[in-house]
């Protein structure tokens, strides 16, 4: 007990709803934290992990109230203390850091002011030596010449510089825990790895304890020691995280690591059927029941305990974990239907630029748009019938505007795009024909925006197929029940809003309206991203089997590459808003040629602590592309001199069918990635 | 996670069942159930009053005057000895016709043309509220004098003029909340599918933003109603001997000091309608989970 930090007994959490229901949240959860160990909790959005992690810090969000169970932080109960009691531990002795740093930070005071706050509250230096500490807080997160960043607005920071303010200013109190909701959640792939690496490295330096909260299991796979997987307000496995990652004993982990798309296996993952129960919605027995492979009459009415494994020092909770621990990891595949697509063009986009400057008078009088350096630039693509292309990048890359721009709602600056052909879109949405219109339909990131709150399933589907079938009636009901079956959701849904719905039922509206219109093409704009991970996998062999049932086309935008190589054939690689490579989507992820694909499949993180991220470059956070040169000039690391800084490097084609923009010869590109 | 209702019970409702719930929450709090009493008091009282009023409310009797309420007279007698009861029960008739018909017209043409305004943006968006912020930069009274002075005092004049004057600030709360739908993706997706701006705003918008303008609607009946008063009470309202509060206590207001009774009902008369409408108002916002103490503009 000496070395446990954090001890959290049989806590459970509820509130009451409208009706006077007591409903949990949170259920028993014993669990305790050692010194310097880092514990990662994991769960799909609405398992209660973000809960439990400000409860550990002694904070119960309004409306929520504890029923039983205490958090005992040194031995003292957290969740009896007043608020003046509090304040002596929190930041002192337990730090938070949050989500989204860019929303923690107060925009409009400096940065060494925030963490200089931080200091007089929680430590008795003098002036002089607080000023010390800030630039080695700043220096200790890493960011360049702490002396001028603290002089600096949050809104003066990238991304992932502002996490490592946040990261700083957390450890201003020498916390002895460090409490962390998402960390790196909204960051770029190659600044999350880097945020990560730091965050690994401070805990070994410091001794701090840290908890570690995420969906994200590659992230915590690099971080933690030990895992907790939570599902629908209970722990239902905690082990060591190799144990735990590597050998699931529990059906819904074993479920979810096979749910994620990795770049080590090819084809689309396993998905997971249903979705978790809704708070208030638990029933008797196991909560995991309904999606078990397992489960059979004595799952549906006894509830099982987490039961503690010696052997392998991992708790369970799960009548039939010996039967998982026999089939061991029987690796299963989904081979990627390997049809050979033919060369059928039926989009092309030829020397698009689209600019986001401001019109001058005169450029608006002539109708023209004059800027030598805009935000996308020189994309050629050919995209042929019935083959899904990706197009992918970080934050920045220019990836949605391209298709925004596909789909009318953005101006192109030069170039233009043909669909079928010969028939040149106009880039204006107005002058596009009805059928133009209906042969190119979007599906947005996020459902929740996409679809009109106050309208039923049923209103929402009805939309397109009145604006171009002119449906009415009793055909038009027909269709709809069509659609709703071809997205495998039942009649009964046709009355519901979207706010009754889960977030994977959401987005399958959104899939079945995009279908509606019966499109040749589809834009989808991260259509996985805002879904829990055994959503996702569901939702993305929806969008396969769909593809192949019409035979549509699909424009891929994704961050995720491990998503995109399950789901693409052919993936281009932007950068700036400038194509780097594009090719075969397993040339692609096999050769990285360019050196970007390279530092961006580099970064990937794996659910796996055996596979560690090799970061090539550095996570600057360019703001512009350059005008001249090559568009990566500012982070390549294998740049050869001026001739990048000035020439804009040719295409050259590989062996493999992939096509990349350098000025290293692609032969030597390869020999240098080999080393 | 975020809202404890029971979303998956809930079955869609017809419209009726759903203002009856809105109505039901509404009156489950204090404030609101003593808003609605005082609002239905008020409007059974002026459809009901001709028909129960003891006394003419124009009958003069100068033998009458002054007198100080009374088992005969409940509220006294004015200056020129008619009734007070009888003129008080009547007096919010009017107003109240013509508020709320006013009220009707600023919601149709204020939220109309501010959803459009928000919809369409750009020049003809910024043109349109530059002539709105110059109006609302008119003191209203002096506008509605000039107007009221031209074309005269008649119902027919005065409920589209209130309408206009308080419809103004009905198009910036329009606006604003279809600026908050309009950045949603829903939109964008109609745009994308080829809609009319006119079926993106009756389809995809105006349900969106229903409840922000019916509110402010509300909002708007009873400064519309203080409005119509303070013309009343000028003399450019309702015209004698027809009772109006306004006018009573403009008529009375002089012999305040001892004939307090005079004065009093119509002040008591209009204060609580106007009380009545705002606690209704703000109970129907917080039933629609709107709420006014961030978003209201006044």
């Amino acid at each position: 007990m000496k070395n446990h930090i954090q001890i959290i007994k049989n806590l459970s959490i509820g509130f009451k709803s409208q009706k006077g229901k007591q409903i949990s949240i949170l259920r028993n959860i014993s669990t305790n934290i050692k010194k310097g160990e880092t514990v990662g909790i994991v769960g799909e959005s609405g398992s209660g992990k973000s809960t439990l992690a400000l409860a550990m810090m002694g904070y119960i969000k309004n409306g929520l109230f504890t029923t039983s169970g205490e958090c005992l932080f040194k031995s003292s109960n957290l969740l009896n203390m007043n608020s003046r009691e509090l304040e002596k531990v929190r930041g002192r002795k337990i730090a938070m850091i949050p989500q989204n740093a860019g929303q923690a930070l107060t925009p409009n005071l400096k940065i060494g002011y925030q963490i200089e706050e931080a200091l007089r509250l929680h430590t008795n230096l003098s002036k002089t030596e607080i000023e010390e500490k800030i630039s080695e807080l700043l220096n200790k997160v890493r960011l360049p010449s702490p002396k001028i960043m603290a002089l600096r607005y949050p809104h003066e920071l990238s991304g992932g510089q502002q996490q490592r303010v946040a990261v700083a200013m957390a450890l201003a109190g020498n916390p002895e825990l460090l409490l962390l909701d998402e960390p790196t959640t909204g960051l770029d792939v190659t600044t999350q790895a880097h945020v990560l690496e730091l965050l690994k490295d401070i805990a070994k330096d410091t001794g701090t304890s840290m908890v570690y909260v995420s969906h994200d299991l590659g992230a915590i796979a690099q971080v933690c020691d030990r895992v907790i997987v939570m599902y629908a307000g209970e722990i239902v496995l905690e082990g060591p995280v190799r144990k735990i990652l590597k050998e699931p004993i529990h059906p819904y982990t074993y479920g979810l690591l096979k749910s994620i798309p990795k770049l080590s296996l090819s084809g689309l993952p396993d998905s997971m059927p249903g979705s978790q129960p809704q708070p208030g919605h638990v029933g008797d027995g196991c909560t995991f029941y309904d999606r078990c492979d397992f489960s059979d009459n004595k799952c549906k009415v006894n509830v099982p305990q987490l039961e503690y494994i010696p052997e392998i020092d991992t708790s369970v909770r799960c009548f039939h974990h010996s039967e998982l621990i026999s089939q061991k990891n029987e690796k299963k595949t989904n081979t990627q239907s390997n049809k050979e697509i033919k060369i059928d063009e039926i989009l092309k986009l030829k020397e698009v630029s689209i600019s986001y400057a401001k019109q001058g008078i005169l450029d608006q009088f002539l109708n023209k748009v004059t800027d030598s350096n805009p935000t996308v630039k020189d994309i050629n693509i050919n995209i042929n019938k019935g083959e899904t292309i990706a197009l992918v990048g970080e934050s920045g890359s220019g990836k949605s505007t391209i298709l925004k721009s596909i789909a009318g709602l953005l101006k192109t600056k030069d170039g233009n795009i043909t669909f079928n052909k010969e028939n040149i879109l106009s880039d204006d949405l107005k002058e596009r024909s009805s059928e133009d219109l209906r042969s190119i339909q979007l599906i947005f990131q996020n459902p929740d925006e996409s679809l009109n709150p106050n309208h039923t399933v049923e209103q929402i589907l009805s939309q397109p197929l009145k604006l171009y079938f002119g449906l009415t009636g009793s055909k038009l009901k027909s269709s709809i029940v069509e659609l709703l079956n071809k997205v495998r959701l039942g009649a009964f849904y046709m009355s519901r809003y979207p706010r009754q719905l889960s977030g994977g039922e959401k987005q399958r509206i959104a899939v079945a309206r995009a279908f509606a219109a019966k499109p040749d093409i589809i834009l989808c704009d991260e259509v996985t991203s805002a879904l829990d991970v055994s959503v996702q996998a569901a939702v993305l062999d929806l969008l396969q089997k769909l593809k192949e049932e019409s035979g549509t086309t699909y424009i891929f935008v994704s961050h995720d590459l491990a998503v995109v190589k399950a789901i693409s054939d052919r993936v281009a690689v932007l950068y700036q808003g400038r194509l780097c490579e594009i090719g075969p989507s397993k040339n692609v992820y096999q050769f990285p040629s360019h050196p970007y694909t390279e530092v961006l499949i580099g970064a990937v993180l794996e659910p796996d602590p055996d596979i560690k991220p090799k970061l090539v470059a550095e996570d600057i956070v360019e703001e512009k592309p350059p005008e001249i040169g090559c568009c990566f000039q500012g982070r390549c690391p294998r740049i050869v001199g001026d001739k990048c800084k000035n020439e804009t490097p040719p295409w050259q084609i590989g062996e493999n069918g992939n096509a990349i923009r350098c000025h290293i010869d692609i032969k030597d590109l390869k020999a240098q990635q080999a080393l | 996670m975020e809202t404890n209702k029971d979303i998956f019970e809930e079955k869609p409702k017809s419209s009726l069942a759903k203002v009856l719930e809105i109505l039901s929450t509404m009156a489950s709090k204090p404030s609101g159930f003593i808003g609605l009493a005082i609002l239905i008091f008020h409007v059974v009282l002026a459809v009901t009053s001709p028909w129960f009023a003891p006394y003419d409310y124009k009958s003069i009797n100068s033998s009458l005057m002054l007198q100080p309420p009374s088992l005969e007279f409940w509220f006294g007698t004015d200056s020129l000895g008619r009734d007070v009861f009888t003129r008080t029960i009547l007096g919010g008739r009017t107003a109240l016709t013509v508020t709320f018909f006013g009220s009707i017209i600023a919601l149709l043409w204020g939220g109309l043309l501010g959803i459009f305004c928000g919809l369409v943006g750009g020049r003809i968006d910024d043109i349109v509220m530059r002539i709105v912020d110059a109006f609302l930069s008119i003191p209203w009274i002096l506008a509605m004098l000039l107007i009221v002075s031209l074309l005269g005092t008649s119902i027919e004049v005065l409920i589209p003029a209130l309408g206009f004057f308080y419809g103004k600030g009905i198009v910036r709360v329009a606006r604003a909340a279809t600026h908050d739908v309009i950045a949603k993706d829903f939109i964008v997706s109609a745009k994308a599918r080829g809609h009319s701006n006119l079926s993106i705003i009756w389809n995809e918008i105006l349900p969106n933003v229903r409840d922000a303008i019916l509110v402010e609607g509300a909002m708007r009946w009873s400064w519309m109603l203080l409005g119509f008063s303070s013309l009343s009470f000028l003399g450019f309202g309702v015209s004698p001997p027809t009772p109006d509060w306004g006018l009573m206590i403009s008529n009375a207001r002089g012999l305040m000091s001892f004939a307090w009774w005079a004065v009093i009902s119509p002040i008591v008369g209009l204060s609580t309608l106007i009380i009545g409408i705002n606690l209704t108002a703000d109970a129907f916002a917080k039933a629609l989970g709107i709420d006014r103490s961030t978003k209201a503009p006044v």
